[in-house]
């Protein structure tokens, strides 16, 4: 785990370019342990790549950077992705699996136990769907798999890309109270979002983006 | 990396199991290809039986191509891309593993094939039977090499186009091999030399996509 004195993210004038388009234009950034950050922006205002950077997704093309003690330039990002959780807006899971069949996969494949499946499961309220295919999920139930995913890999860092688009009210509520519990257990969050969160139990760092920098935090 | 291989190819053939795609898509276009190499010979008997070899490695090719596009399709989506690639999976064991489910669909679809050579295009049954552990290893390197070139034509905008172009070189000794065997088999001949051109052609993909595939992934 990383020690407490020391930022899970530190980022000096990061920048990432894709296929010549500049994702990121020299983003610095620190992010404590048992932290919740709320990213906000336009489209296109770079949310999405930095928590791709921070997950190991994308490689850094110049600056610095360190992820869970990982170097962002240097470091083994195979080993970082496996430190860090990430939840795209897209799907992200295996279609003509059911819930439990993708779940047993990933935890096959992190080596952690299958019997804490149904208590992930349960956590995220999708008991009841265990064994259904998850291209028959709703896309709130999906999300709510994704938040079991992360739940058994217990990662160090959770990187939520748009996670409240297609969540309803309660919904929104749940998935507020998980991410207090999972920042009260010391784990750092980023959450990207087009605008700040509005629920009142939580009280994020928010991080301001445009034209892939930052703009500026407050707290 | 073979904990890794069993598990993404028990995956690939779970998630085949489940959509069916072989069963009600892959095998009927492959017996209908078959059908229509024989009406396209005409009556002679003679004739379809001295062509067989090539046709049955023709129509395989075919099938294989539409497999190991959808071998890859599986796991192109952009979600489930980014949240498989957190898991950090050995890039080798998913190659071998892709690879692994890839020859068992091959098998089956290959035998059925066969099956089809002897009633279809009157094959001597004798002749296909000897030619079976040919066939076996000559789509055993189709799928190594089929996954490998999958993987580099994968996520481009003409996937489907560019596979065939691309993996025809790689294709052209396994199918030239296999179908001399194969006619070996039927009437007689030196089996062994083209045996040993397929089995040094699988050890080779098996070793470059060892190699490779987190390569082609990554990129």
């Amino acid at each position: 785990m990383t020690n407490d004195a020391s930022p899970v993210v530190a980022l000096h004038d990061a920048v990432v370019i894709s296929r010549g388009f500049p994702l990121l234009s020299g983003v610095n950034l620190k992010l404590l342990p048992a932290s919740l950050s709320v990213v906000t922006g336009a489209n296109g205002a770079g949310k999405t790549s930095l928590l791709r950077l921070l997950a190991g997704l994308d490689a850094l093309t110049s600056g610095a950077g360190t992820v869970v003690g990982i170097d962002l330039a240097s470091g083994d990002r195979r080993q970082l992705r496996r430190r860090v959780g990430w939840l795209g807006h897209e799907g992200s899971f295996y279609d003509d699996l059911s819930v439990r069949e993708n779940l047993v996969f990933a935890a096959r494949a992190l080596e952690r136990p299958v019997d804490e499946i149904v208590g992930a499961v349960a956590r995220v309220g999708l008991e009841s769907r265990i064994d259904t295919t998850t291209k028959q999920l709703s896309a709130g139930q999906r999300r709510r798999l994704g938040l079991a995913w992360l739940l058994l890999r217990r990662p160090e860092l959770w990187l939520l890309d748009e996670p409240y688009a297609s969540l309803d009210d309660e919904g929104r509520t749940f998935f507020d109270a998980l991410l207090g519990d999972v920042v009260a257990s010391g784990a750092t969050v980023v959450v990207s979002a087009h605008d700040p969160l509005r629920s009142g139990a939580l009280t994020p760092r928010t991080i301001v983006m445009v034209g892939g920098r930052i703009l500026g935090a407050a707290s | 990396m073979i904990r890794t291989a069993l598990l993404v190819a028990g995956k690939d053939l779970r998630i085949e199991l489940r959509s069916r795609v072989l069963l009600w898509q892959v095998v009927p276009f492959g017996v209908m290809a078959l059908l229509l190499c024989g009406l396209a010979l005409g009556p002679s008997h003679a004739g379809h039986s001295s062509a067989a070899p090539g046709l049955y490695y023709l129509v395989t090719l075919l099938v294989a191509l539409l497999m190991i596009n959808r071998s890859q399709a599986v796991e192109r989506s952009p979600g489930t891309r980014s949240s498989i690639a957190t898991l950090g999976l050995d890039p080798a064991g998913v190659f071998l593993g892709k690879s692994l489910a890839l020859a068992v669909e091959l098998l089956v679809t290959g035998l059925v094939l066969l099956g089809g050579t002897v009633l279809i295009l009157h094959t001597a049954l004798h002749g296909a039977l000897v030619a079976l552990p040919s066939v076996v290893v000559t789509l055993c390197a189709l799928a190594c090499a089929g996954t490998l070139y999958g993987a580099l034509t994968a996520g481009g905008e003409a996937a489907a186009t560019l596979l065939p172009v691309l993996a025809l070189p790689a294709f052209a000794p396994l199918l030239i091999g296999g179908e001399r065997s194969f006619n070996d088999a039927l009437y007689g001949g030196a089996l062994l030399g083209w045996w040993i051109i397929v089995v040094v052609a699988l050890v080779a993909y098996v070793a470059m996509g060892i190699l490779l595939y987190g390569v082609l992934e990554e990129t």
